[in-house]
Formats: C-alpha cells, structure tokens, sequence
C-alpha cells in the first residue's frame, strides 16, 4: 500500500492535509494505553456488581419474597421449609443459567459483529440462532426428542445454516470485503425467513398442546432451569472461552485487513471458521438450553462498545449475563400474577434499540 | 395497457385460466373436467365431487385476488424505493398486518373477515410507515441493506409481542398458528368479495400510478424534473401498498416473497418500464400462487403444505439469487 517514496517528498504537495493529520490521530489517545485498560477494568467492575445485584434481586424476589438472611442460611445448607426448595431449585439456577446464557450469547454476537465487520450482523439478526431453533423444533415435533438430543438438533441446525448462509454469500471470497459481509446479512435474512415459515409449518402439524409448548420454548425462557442444564452451559463455556482467548488475539490481526492478516502468517480462513464455530456453537447451545432469547446477542457487543468506545469481549460477556438476568428480572416481577418469559422483554427492548441503531450507522458501505 | 406487448398478456391470461383449472382440478381428491363443469353449471349438493369443486372454486378466486394483490404491492414497492429486494414479507408489512390482527383477535377476539382487514391495515400502515423512517434516516437513505435490517427488526419485535400475547390464551394461539403460515382456503365467496373491493381499489391506483413508478425510479431529482410531485405520490402509493397487503394479509394472512418474486420475473419478459412490468405482474402473480397452492397440496398427501410455505421456497432462492448478482444490492 505505501509506495517507496511517501515520506518526506510528500509535504509540498499537501501541506495542510498529511501533516497535520498525524498530530491529530497522536492528540486522542493521549489518555495512554493504561488509562483505557484502567477504565476497561472499572467499566466491567461496574457491570459484574450490576450482574451481582440483579442475581440477588432475581433470587429474593417474586411470591413469596425471601429475604437476605433466609437466603443466606440456605446457601449455607440449611433447611428453610418452602424457602430452600424455591431458592436453590427454581431461583438460584435460573439466575445461573441467566448468567451462562447472557456470556454465551454476549460471546457469540461479538464474534459475529466483529468477524463480519457490522454491528447488526449478529446472530440472532443473520438467522443463526433462528436455524438452532428450527433445528430443535425439528426434533422436538417430528422426531419427538427430548434431552441431550435437543443440543445436537440444535447444534446441527446452527451450524448448518451458518455453512449454507457462508457458502451462499460466498464469504471469504478475496475482493471487496464490505460488499461480502452485507451479503452475509441479507442472504441470513432471506434464509431466516424460510426457517420461519418451516417453525410455522411444523406448528401446524401437531396437537394444541404441543404448539403451546414449542412456541413457549421459541420465545425464550428461564422458568425451566436446573442445575443439569446450568451444568451443560458451563461446561461448554469452559471449553470454549479458552479456545476463543486464543482465537481473539488473531481476531485483532484479521481486523487489520485479510491481505495485512496473510502478510503477518495468518491463516484468514482457518481464523474465520474457528471463531465461526466457536460463535455458532455458543449460540446454538444456549439455544437448546434456553430457547432463543431474541437479540441478547445484537445487544451485548454495541452495549459494551458504548460504554467503552471499543469492542470488548469480556465486557460483552458480562453485558450479555445483566441483560438476560434483568430482562428475567422484569418479566418475573413487573406483571402481577402472570411471569413472563425473559425472551418477550428482550425481544421488546431489543428490535427498537436495533431500529434505533439502524437510525445511527451510517450505511455499512464505509467500514472498509 | 396499450404499449404491454400484446403476447404476453395474452400469454399471461391464459396461463392464469390454465392455473385456475390446475387449482380447481388437482388435490388430494382429484376431480374429472365433467364432473367439475356439472358442479359448476348443475350444483348438487349431495355430490361429493361438486362440493369439493365449490370449495376449491372459492380458492382459487382467493388465490387470484391474493396474487395479484401482493404482486402489484412488491412492483410497487420496488419501484417506490429503488430497491430490488423489496417485499411485503422481507420490509415487515405482513409483520405489523400480522401483530394488529392477533391482537384483534385476542383482544377483541375479532374473526370476521372485515374486522381482520381494519386491524390489517392498520398494522401494514404503521409497519410501512415505520421501517421506511427508520431506514431513511441515516446518512445515506434507505438502503437495500438497512430496509431489509428494519423489517427484519420489525418482524421479530413484533414476533415477540405474538407470542407473548398467544402465551396467555390457548384459543387464539390455535387460531393464529393455522392463519400465520399463510393459507387460501380458509375463506368463503362472501369475505373474498369484500375484500376483492379495496384490492381492485389498490390495483386501479398503482396502474394509474405507473407512469410515477417510472420516474421514479430515475431518482427523486430526476422525478421532481420530470413534473412528478415525489412526497404527494409516495403517500398515494404507500396507501395502494397499504390497502393492498392489508386486503391480502386479512383474506390469506402473511404469504411472502410473492411480491419480491412476481415483478423480477415480469421485468424478465417485458424490460424495466413499469407500464409494462404492472399488467404483467398482475397476471403472473395468481398463476404463481395457484400453481404454489396446487403443489403445496399434492406434495405430501394426505396433508397439505400451506400456501405461504410454498412461496417461500420458492422465493427464498430467488432472493439469494438476487443478492448475489445484482451489484447495486451490495451497497
């Protein structure tokens, strides 16, 4: 990109423009890198005692309301006749699993929104996590699955409609990068649509009953956690997060560009499937475990990035894990008498706020 | 009318007859010719051959209404703003149509055709309105891209006020899971009547509103050049749109990719100029959905797939097919 002779025969052709640009760019981060990591590490300080006290809050209130010491005394181990059973088999986990689904699906929609260049290519907007679902609904009305088999069909469902999304978009095809990762949004859009009219041709097919269960589940739900459930997710971030640690690094360097990228010794396509697989596989089993909580995953990376000016992944993470916890939060306690499900507070909040950004950026044509 | 070369409508009409006989004809009880005139000219209710013609009858006048409705909606929506992957169902109008008519239903527990079509268009009117602003309001305009991303968002905002909704009734949830997939044959002569009238009304605009279409789709300062009041047409062809896909979402609930298919495959035949384009769309788009609803029904006896279903599947690939050739859709 630079040619040989760039430096010091430039200045009399544009004085103004090339010379003082470079001051310009030196004047912002006069901050220094150690005041950015300083006000990374309180922002996600702020965010993880935000998590803390909405876990707290999911677990003493709603009917009937448990107070701090009760609370205490069974996390302690001991009986508390009607209280224990209600914290440590119905609240506790549910927040647990909150927690572990808000990281897993604040995760994966960064590494889509980075990977793909575009704050509203995540996940659950590209039709991802809606091929999850599908691939669940698939299992659960014409196989009648129930359990582990769940995770697979979900699994599966995801990751073959990323392949079908990647191959038919053609990502990773050299050229103008921007002009892929926008077909990648809309092809994902377009494949969305006929997974929904598949969920609703499924839905037509079964009894009252299970059409209640199945559109239960698409909206998105904490009320069925257990500890069983709380233990897979776990599981699976445990493997994962290290992998993406690794992978995130290389992210950095693919952000530089795919020719910067094979210049440094990277390989851009080995990169690019293993944070897709990572993403889809976080999403996907969240999805199997929670339903799908729609746009936790657009909402946690553009979340992070305003409050921090930068994509972040942990503070992602930890946006994810408040937003499920107090969409759950508000849904268990802002209606009287009726708990509603996490995924109809999200699914609320989120599409304005995605309309809102939509208002904001401006055009995808110039993040390259 | 008069510069649509003479053979395609032609060709068009009795391709939409030959459908129609199709419709009427082929199912899970397939009917013979004979006995099908016989029902038509000497009705005898006894006959289980005549009531399934009648039946099938009211269906395909439904699914003639429907596609030329939704048809004539997609063209008009492409050429209103620039964008080739417009649709109904992709800019989130079947979506809002959709959210006002369940909460009419639960709501008010409405099932009159009438009562669906109010709702319905309500829901179109403020859906439109809606993702058109969001769009428009960046820096660039509406994109393919951002439209796309605004319905999309619209759908699955309005896809999670549904479901939270049917959550609390039982009733309404088996109600709306047979009408949200998109079906013709759920409606009688009386209703399709009734709503035929605002579709004919929304057909009678947007062909008079061609020669807009038209210079329109040179751009806003090309249009204001040639004398066309941009702002006053946009409203008048909105409400077109509007009546249009409302009518269509009350008599069949949301079929999509109709409108996003039918007037690439009429500019196919005829060229770019919408005088053309509309008079042909308003043909193709019946014979797409007779032939999609008679498929639809002979393609997994004895069940039936549902018409929305069919356009789908059809039209997904055409719009993958769309995004990956055309350049100016990669904005």
């Amino acid at each position: 990109m630079t040619r040989p002779a760039a430096g010091p025969v430039r200045a009399p052709s544009s004085a103004a423009g090339p010379v003082r640009a470079p001051s310009a760019r030196r004047a912002t981060p006069t901050r220094g890198p150690g005041r950015d990591r300083r006000r990374a590490a309180g922002t996600l300080c702020a965010i993880t005692l935000l998590v803390l006290v909405a876990m707290a809050a999911r677990v003493l209130l709603g009917t009937p309301v448990v107070t701090a010491g009760q609370a205490l005394a069974v996390l302690s181990g001991e009986q508390v006749p009607g209280i224990s059973f209600i914290v440590m088999d119905s609240r506790l986990p549910a927040a647990v699993v909150a927690v572990l689904a808000g990281i897993a699906f604040g995760l994966s929609g960064t590494i889509f929104q980075t990977l793909l260049r575009n704050p509203l290519a995540s996940p659950d907007v590209i039709g991802v996590t809606l091929g999850a679902s599908a691939g669940t609904v698939v299992a659960m009305t014409v196989f009648g699955a129930t359990g582990a088999a769940l995770f697979w069909s979900a699994l599966l469902g995801g990751l073959g409609t990323a392949v079908l999304i990647l191959l038919v978009a053609g990502a990773g095809r050299a050229g103008a990068a921007g002009a892929v990762d926008n077909r990648f949004v809309l092809v994902g859009i377009g494949v969305g649509a006929a997974l929904n009219s598949l969920i609703s041709y499924l839905l037509t097919r079964i009894s009252t009953r299970s059409a209640g269960d199945v559109m239960h589940w698409m909206i998105g739900s904490l009320s069925t956690s257990t500890w069983e459930r709380a233990r897979v997710l776990a599981l699976a971030l445990a493997v994962l997060v290290p992998v993406l640690m690794v992978l995130v690094t290389r992210l950095r360097i693919l952000q530089l560009g795919d020719d910067m990228a094979t210049g440094l010794g990277l390989s851009v396509p080995r990169t690019r499937i293993g944070l897709i697989l990572v993403g889809v596989t976080l999403s996907a089993l969240t999805v199997a475990v929670t339903g799908p909580l729609s746009f936790v995953a657009f909402l946690a990376g553009p979340l992070a990035r305003m409050l921090l000016g930068r994509p972040s992944f942990p503070l992602a993470a930890a946006m994810g894990a408040a937003i499920v916890l107090l969409a759950d939060v508000v849904g268990q306690n802002a209606v009287p008498s009726t708990a509603l499900p996490a995924g109809v507070i999200t699914g609320a909040l989120g599409a304005p706020f995605l309309l809102w950004m939509l208002t904001r950026t401006p055009g995808s044509r110039d993040e390259r | 009318m008069r510069r649509t070369p003479l053979l395609a409508v032609t060709g068009g009409v009795l391709a939409v007859l030959a459908a129609a006989a199709l419709s009427v004809l082929v199912g899970a009880r397939s009917v013979d010719p004979s006995a099908a005139w016989q029902a038509l000219t000497a009705f005898d209710p006894a006959v289980t051959d005549h009531v399934v013609v009648r039946a099938r009858v009211d269906r395909t006048l439904a699914g003639i209404a429907v596609g030329a409705s939704l048809a004539a909606a997609g063209a008009a929506m492409q050429g209103m703003t620039r964008n080739p992957l417009a649709d109904p169902g992709i800019l989130g109008l079947n979506a809002g149509a959709a959210a006002a008519v369940v909460v009419g239903i639960y709501a008010l527990s409405i099932s009159r055709v009438v009562e669906f079509m109010a709702f319905a268009f309500v829901g179109a009117a403020i859906g439109t309105a809606l993702v058109y602003a969001v769009a428009s309001l960046g820096r660039d305009g509406a994109t393919p891209v951002k439209l796309a991303l605004a319905g999309a968002a619209l759908t699955a905002g309005l896809g999670s006020l549904v479901n939270a909704l049917v959550l609390l009734d039982q009733e309404s949830l088996d109600r709306l899971r047979f009408w949200q997939v998109g079906t013709l044959g759920a409606r009688g002569l009386g209703d399709i009547a009734t709503v035929g009238v605002f579709m004919a009304l929304g057909v009678v605009i947007v062909l008079l509103a061609t020669g807009t279409l038209n210079a329109l789709a040179l751009g806003d300062d090309a249009a204001v050049g040639l004398g066309v009041h941009v702002a006053r047409s946009r409203v008048v062809l909105g409400a077109a749109i509007v009546l249009l896909c409302g009518a269509a979402v009350a008599l069949a609930g949301p079929v999509g990719f109709l409108g996003l298919v039918v007037p690439h495959a009429a500019r196919l035949v005829v060229g770019g100029d919408y005088r053309r384009i509309m008079p042909v769309a308003l043909l193709m788009g019946p014979v797409l959905i007779l032939v999609a609803d008679v498929v639809g029904r002979v393609i997994a006896p004895p069940a039936e797939v549902q018409v929305g279903v069919m356009t789908a599947l059809i039209g997904v690939p055409v719009f993958i097919a769309l995004i990956r050739t055309r350049r100016q859709v990669g904005l």
